[in-house]
């Protein structure tokens, strides 16, 4: 047999079940992987380019509109980065709101890619919507506990998708405690069902495939991380985000319409849920832990197949940190501080659901903005992805083409990857010559 | 009496996504709908992907690329139903503000190699290339108006989608006047209702998320900020939002501009 009839070529033309359009080319010769390329074709929308000349308040807004489902994220480091500009502190329950609407964010985002867009890889299903009709109970719950989150993000930012309450210096309308009373039973029932949402998880049957990984996540002594911290690693990174880009660098390769981010001298990295569990374990809230452990799991995941499993526990996570803080609510006395323009430059990063997101903003006397830089999670896993794929792929050549592409798009989604994000994903090729 | 279940398409254009995710907000109602109609193309939801024709499609996003240009009329041609969603579908969105620039130098700003980048001058509404049967306003919809559309569909009528500005909403819903009594700059006499007034129930001016509304007067309004004390710098930002390149918000901005 020559090598030509060894050789074949698969195609899907559309990687579904993640947010955005994107392709994976895979080029398989001879039985070995030769490359496996992650291209996004997400049209560009050259958001930094449009924000200058925009005014400082306006960034939250805008940048908001470059993801629809992490808006809170855009909103949050965009905000961060105009109050470092501005010398602003913002403590006492405003602090703890702004952590409020991010647990909303969180268990909203991560409810909806558990398990309607990666569950049902691990289940053989096209979509939750079949898998609702096998298990109709598991899917109600899991859409009752994404509302929870919604509602969440609806009551304090006005409503779930581009919030409308969120600005630099506070809030335009604070709650009062009697409005969470409905909400507040709910996130009760909520923090069960994620728990028994964390047992599903974990009883899903994933690959064997730990690696060996950078992960670079935000980490604060008190808190598990959502606005502030360090930026840190399990290499040793250990900066003030302002430092960023002396570390990490954004290159930008032929077949993407997203920049591909480097950590320089190391390669690449990996952002989101297992980078944050696995650096900031301590921080994480009693209960979470305590499911953790009840599981069998250790203090660090390496496996990111079983990021279904950590996304599920920051879910409990999430929830169990917005019961802690509606009860200590109390009203403060002004939604927002109130601060006088000035120049400068500002740095922010906050952790999306899907890992780090960092703004950079030079704001003028009058408060426009001169540049900006944005550098969201996926771009900066979109290498770690790629990478995976080479290490993943070897081991299950023997797969048909079909079960190939459907554990290779697993693999993706392993990340919940976010190419709307990212270009400022995903069709997929294999070729086997 | 047999019953088809209508096919649907969801198609994503230059966007967030957040349009085509308020489907999968709708929490309550999600699988309702999905017994009610055929979720046959949706890569957002699932990876199944049934072929056309489609009985409706929901297009997302606008048109910037030269690709995007020929695949919308792809759409059109095997669609019975072409229903837009959003502020990028019906006026080309916040991407719209390179229509005002030179995009040239937009790749430049944001990209290290100009040449790998393919795109138009201009973003633009998909109603600028095929006939668009319904144009759902909103950056993002409202998830209300985006059932009211499929119920619609299923009912064979047309979506009873208000087109008052969002003054007549602040009436109802009893909101306290942010423009007259609280003195804040504020969109709300001259952009379309459909969010609720929301901005005005939490003391915030109306930004415009649902663009012109079919009967106004911009002098007016740019007067009345004016009287504010607003800069005209300022109050032609407003006007370039995420629906600016419609008009007359675009004739708005760029009167704005000139002088």
């Amino acid at each position: 047999m020559n090598v030509l009839s060894r050789s074949k070529t698969i195609k899907v033309d559309y990687l579904a079940r993640v947010e955005g359009e994107g392709a994976l080319f895979i080029k398989i010769k001879n039985n070995e992987l030769e490359y496996c390329k992650l291209k996004i074709f997400e049209p560009p929308r050259f958001f930094e380019a449009f924000l200058q000349g925009r005014s400082f308040k306006e960034a939250p807004d805008i940048t908001a509109r470059i993801c629809g489902i992490c808006p809170i994220a855009y909103i949050m480091s965009s905000i961060h980065a105009m109050e470092r500009i501005l010398g602003l502190q913002i403590g006492g329950q405003l602090r703890e709101l702004r952590r409020l609407v991010y647990c909303g964010e969180w268990i909203e985002s991560h409810v909806l890619h558990v398990f309607m867009l990666h569950a049902p890889d691990f289940l053989g299903y096209q979509d939750a919507i079949q898998l609702a009709g096998d298990k109709p109970e598991l899917v109600k719950m899991a859409l009752r506990l994404k509302k929870a989150g919604n509602e969440l993000v609806r009551l304090l930012g006005g409503r779930e998708i581009h919030p409308i309450n969120i600005k630099v210096g506070g809030f335009y309308k604070v709650p009062e405690k009697a409005d969470f009373a409905s909400l507040l039973e709910e996130l009760k029932w909520a923090k069960d069902a994620s728990i028994e949402a964390v047992n599903v998880a974990k009883s899903l049957e994933c690959p064997d495939f730990n690696q060996n990984y950078e992960f670079v996540a935000l980490h604060h002594p008190d808190e598990y991380p959502f606005n502030e911290g360090k930026l840190i690693s399990n290499t040793g990174l250990d900066i003030d985000i302002k430092e960023y880009e002396d570390h990490f660098e954004e290159i930008h390769i032929e077949h993407s319409n997203a920049l591909q981010s480097i950590h320089k001298g190391h390669g690449n990295y990996f952002v989101g849920p297992m980078a944050r569990y696995n650096l900031n374990y301590d921080q994480l809230s009693d209960l979470t832990k305590q499911v953790a452990v009840d599981i069998g799991y250790d203090r660090q995941v390496t496996n990111p197949f079983q990021s279904i499993v950590v996304r599920s526990l920051e879910t409990v996570y999430a929830i169990d940190e917005a019961i802690r803080i509606i009860e200590n609510y109390e009203k403060p006395d002004k939604p927002a501080v109130e601060y006088e323009i000035k120049p400068g430059i500002g740095w922010g990063s906050t952790e999306a659901p899907r890992g780090i997101l960092y703004h950079r903003y030079e704001i003028d006397e009058k408060g426009i903005i001169k540049t900006a830089k944005i550098v969201p999670p996926t771009a900066q896993n979109q290498g770690r992805i790629e990478e995976d794929l080479s290490n993943f792929i070897p081991q299950f050549l023997s797969l048909n083409d079909e079960d190939l592409t459907w554990k290779c798009e697993q693999a993706v989604r392993n990340y919940d990857p976010c190419i709307s994000c990212a270009t400022h994903f995903l069709k997929l090729e294999i070729e086997r010559i | 009496m047999l019953h088809v279940k209508p096919k649907l398409a969801v198609w994503k254009f230059a966007s967030c996504d957040g349009c085509q995710l308020s489907l999968l907000d709708c929490e309550d109602e999600l699988l309702a709908v999905a017994d009610a109609v055929q979720i046959a193309y949706f890569p957002e939801a699932t990876r199944e992907m049934v072929e056309g024709p489609y009985d409706v499609s929901f297009v997302e996003g606008s048109v910037t690329t030269p690709h995007d240009e020929e695949r919308i009329w792809e759409i059109r041609e095997i669609s019975k139903v072409v229903i837009t969603l959003g502020a990028c579908a019906t006026s080309g969105g916040i991407q719209a503000l390179r229509n005002f620039a030179d995009v040239q130098e937009f790749t430049n700003i944001v990209y290290a190699n100009p040449q790998y980048i393919e795109t138009l001058d201009k973003s633009l509404p998909i109603s600028n290339y095929i006939k668009v049967d319904f144009e759902l306003r909103g950056c993002p919809i409202d998830k209300y108006q985006l059932l009211e559309v499929v119920i619609s569909l299923l009912a064979g009528k047309r979506p009873n989608i208000p087109t008052h500005s969002v003054c007549m909403d602040c009436k109802l819903n009893l909101n306290n006047c942010v423009l007259v009594a609280g003195r804040e700059p504020c969109l709300g006499p001259v952009t379309q209702a459909g969010c609720g007034a929301l901005c005005p129930a939490y003391n915030r001016g109306c930004y415009g998320c649902f663009g012109p509304q079919d009967s106004t007067n911009t002098d007016s309004m740019i007067d009345v900020w004016r009287h504010l004390g607003v800069a005209d710098e300022t109050i032609m930002r407003a006007f370039r939002g995420f629906n600016g390149f419609l008009e007359p918000f675009k004739g708005a901005s760029e009167r704005l501009e000139q002088k």
